[in-house]
């Protein structure tokens, strides 16, 4: 522990924002997104918000992998794991309480019969293709470009075990795009002018810092890529803050103990082989997106569920009082939207974005809904 | 119970709801399963205090608690269900002042157990209820067939009495906003090892269970400090948990010092890797104190003196706050709250 103990030491914590509290410039706001949902959390969970000055203003961004999911999407696996009893579906945990059309989630397909197991990695789920060959192991994949490689493992450790019973459902998306998108959509309520972007921790261990090159020259906004504790954390903002000071627009990679300039190459082209890109793909809030997710490539055409099931995608649209579209396009914060912990809960969501703790409602509500209450005025008695 | 909390969204759907596993997770599931289904049905002074174990008519003095094992794998370092079996309600008797005195067990064994496996579960038992001073004086085994159940389940039912010394018996309600909080020592060790033990982590220092009989220890604290207002011990859904649940029965809310906190250097490392949060996970051998804060260096002393005490800390006060919610001052200055556990990151921890 030691390792992480040096990036969470509160004295160097302390220094950073002494640092950023000098350099900011009176009269100047700093709307800066973090777009990975682990930086989310992490900014909810270790109170960063407080520390930092008043004029920096982090919006919260799209990058958790359950919440882009668009429901149309989710209704497909739903569907598939009821309707198909050979098929044993596998997902990664929080998928199971994200609600899709009438409030339908996986969870409660399990409760109706339908075999859904919750699996920690990829590999499990071939290890139960082989333990069942009588059976259809569908793996649920989601993700942004980290959990795109064990898909892309899995895939190539069933063809080399000549597993027939195996398949993937590809939900994998692409960060980059995601970004263009989030520049393009209008103005909401936060007013969405960013000034920069915290990019991607561990996406970025995979594709590399050189890979937002061309987000920063299409759009002219500094994106400083950052680890997940709290002084990498605060540290990326600081060199946010001062691009933005000197009116630069740079990649810079304050995570240089775990990404590389060209990311991992061999992770790069193991996926290369196993996906292609699709031409358009659904994100939650951010539409259709060109160019924006993986299918499998043709020469891994048979282990494509969509096509082994027929699966059918039918956009769907979100709860109609659900703000998540919003939400994540950076445009609401969550107390901003009327359900929020009302109606809207880590155990009953109606939006994706309250499931994950990587999700916007999530962090907030579990780490942050007591500054809403504190900011309500008290009645005289 | 004080409900100045709204705490549930929505009621539970009895019509067509199902049982999923969080509502065996010891967190706000589980909560809402008891105020819904059980209460209702069994309601009864006793039942309505919310403890975790209940004083009945006929003795003022005697408590009664129960308590089930599901625990998997049933063997783990530093402990098996077996011993869990009786801590566990040893422990929910503990934290009402009592002195646990008799136990009963009823086993549900699956067709197919080792007999090997069920008397080294048998004698853990016993050597547990040994060492803790009580009697397994009654019980009853059912056998399911394979593939209906998982091994071995337990459940124990304890009666203890709590003594003539002392006068107000702590109860989670007691609890008053300026009120210390104390814990025994570090936390999440259980959780940790039984998740460790699963996934078969190789761990580089050794961690164990902390599985042991707490009401020593309860009755060094209360020979010290006889106005403990409340105590409790974290097991399924851990501090986080307990502390919510101290909050809704007082109708006040908490304030933690996330330094001062104890937690094992070995199970935070452990907790990183697993990505799970120290302060969710079950402990089955600590127990949270509340107490006045005059009280408060008193009862950390008496706490260290113990050999179950001995990493004791102040962890935080009780404030007024009429939403009940717990925040923690974290290690940066920066605030958060603890919430209540939601979902169910660890079924069968216990």
């Amino acid at each position: 522990m030691k390792y992480v103990d040096e990036f969470r030491d509160p004295d160097a914590a302390r220094a950073l924002c002494a640092t950023m509290h000098v350099e900011v410039q009176p009269g100047r706001s700093y709307n800066f997104m973090e777009f990975c949902g682990g930086h989310t959390h992490a900014l909810c969970r270790f109170g960063l918000e407080d520390l930092l000055p008043d004029s920096i203003r982090m919006i919260h961004g799209p990058g958790c992998p359950v919440c882009v999911l668009p429901v149309g999407r989710l209704d497909m696996a739903i569907e598939l794991a009821v309707s198909q009893p050979e098929v044993i579906l596998c997902t990664y945990g929080d998928l199971m309480r994200v609600p899709g059309t009438g409030g339908q989630t996986l969870r409660s397909a399990k409760a109706q019969g339908g075999d859904v197991r919750m699996v920690y990695s990829t590999a499990q789920a071939v290890e139960l293709a082989e333990a069942h060959p009588d059976r259809q192991v569908v793996m649920f994949a989601i993700g942004f470009e980290t959990t795109t490689p064990p898909t892309a493992a899995a895939v190539k450790a069933a063809a080399a075990k000549g597993l027939t019973n195996f398949s993937v459902f590809c939900n994998h998306v692409l960060t980059p795009s995601a970004i263009d998108a989030i520049m393009t959509t209008g103005t909401g309520e936060t007013g969405a002018r960013l000034d920069g972007f915290v990019g991607p921790g561990n996406v970025s261990t995979i594709i590399g810092a050189e890979a937002y090159q061309g987000a920063v020259d299409r759009w002219g906004k500094p994106i400083v890529i950052s680890g997940f504790e709290p002084n990498d954390m605060l540290q990326s903002i600081l060199q946010l803050i001062r691009q933005v000071n000197r009116g630069e627009a740079k990649v810079e990679n304050a995570f240089a103990r775990a990404v590389r300039p060209g990311g991992n190459m061999a992770a790069q082209a193991m996926c290369a082989d196993v996906f292609a890109v699709r031409d358009s793909f659904e994100w939650r809030g951010l539409g259709a997106i060109p160019n924006s997710a993986l299918k499998l490539s043709d020469a891994y055409r048979a282990y494509d569920a969509e096509e082994r099931f027929a699966m059918q995608y039918i956009s769907r649209p979100d709860h109609k009082a659900c703000a998540c579209a919003e939400i994540l396009r950076g445009e609401k914060t969550p107390r901003g939207c009327k359900v929020f912990a009302l109606a809207c809960t880590p155990e009953h969501p109606l939006g994706s974005c309250m499931v994950s703790p990587e999700g916007a409602c999530a962090a907030h509500y579990l780490y942050g809904r007591f500054r809403d209450a504190a900011a309500v005025p008290v009645a005289a008695e | 119970m004080a409900k100045s909390n709204r705490l549930f969204s929505k009621r539970l759907d009895l019509k067509r709801g199902l049982v999923d596993l969080n509502h065996g997770a010891g967190g706000k599931a589980s909560a809402q399963l008891f105020e819904e289904v059980f209460l209702p049905a069994f309601r009864n002074p006793a039942l309505e205090k919310g403890d975790d174990q209940a004083r009945v008519s006929g003795s003022a003095r005697m408590v009664v608690a129960t308590d089930s094992h599901v625990v998997s794998p049933i063997f783990f370092p530093g402990g098996d269900i077996g011993a869990l079996s009786v801590h566990g309600t040893v422990n929910d008797i503990a934290m009402s002042g009592a002195v646990p005195k008799h136990l009963t067990a009823g086993f549900i064994l699956e067709e197919g157990l080792p007999l090997a496996d069920l008397e080294r579960v048998v004698e853990s038992m016993a050597a547990a209820a040994h060492e803790a001073g009580v009697d397994i004086v009654a019980g009853d085994t059912k056998v399911v067939e394979r593939g209906k159940g998982d091994g071995i389940f337990i459940t124990t039912t304890g009666l203890g009495l709590i003594p003539d010394s002392v006068v107000e018996p702590p109860a989670a309600d007691r609890a008053r906003p300026g009120d210390k909080i104390l814990v025994s020592g570090t936390l999440g060790d259980h959780g940790v090892t039984v998740l460790a033990a699963r996934e078969a982590l190789p761990l580089t220092a050794p961690i164990e269970s902390d599985t042991a009989a707490l009401h020593g220890l309860v009755a060094a604290l209360l020979d010290a400090v006889p106005g403990v207002r409340s105590l409790r011990d974290p097991t399924r859904g851990g501090l986080a948990t307990a502390i919510n649940e101290l909050c809704r029965s007082s109708g006040t809310g908490a304030v933690l010092l996330e330094d001062s906190i104890p937690i094992d250097r070995t199970v935070d490392a452990a907790c990183e890797i697993l990505g799970v949060d120290p302060l969710y996970l079950a402990n089955e051998g600590k127990l949270i104190a509340v107490v006045p804060p005059d009280d408060a260096e008193g009862a950390l002393a008496a706490m260290q003196a113990h050999p179950l005490g001995q990493r004791a800390a102040i962890i935080g006060e009780m404030i007024e706050d009429p939403d009940g919610f717990v925040q923690m001052e974290t290690a940066f200055g920066g605030r958060r709250m603890v919430d209540w556990l939601v979902g169910d990151p660890l079924p069968r921890i216990c």
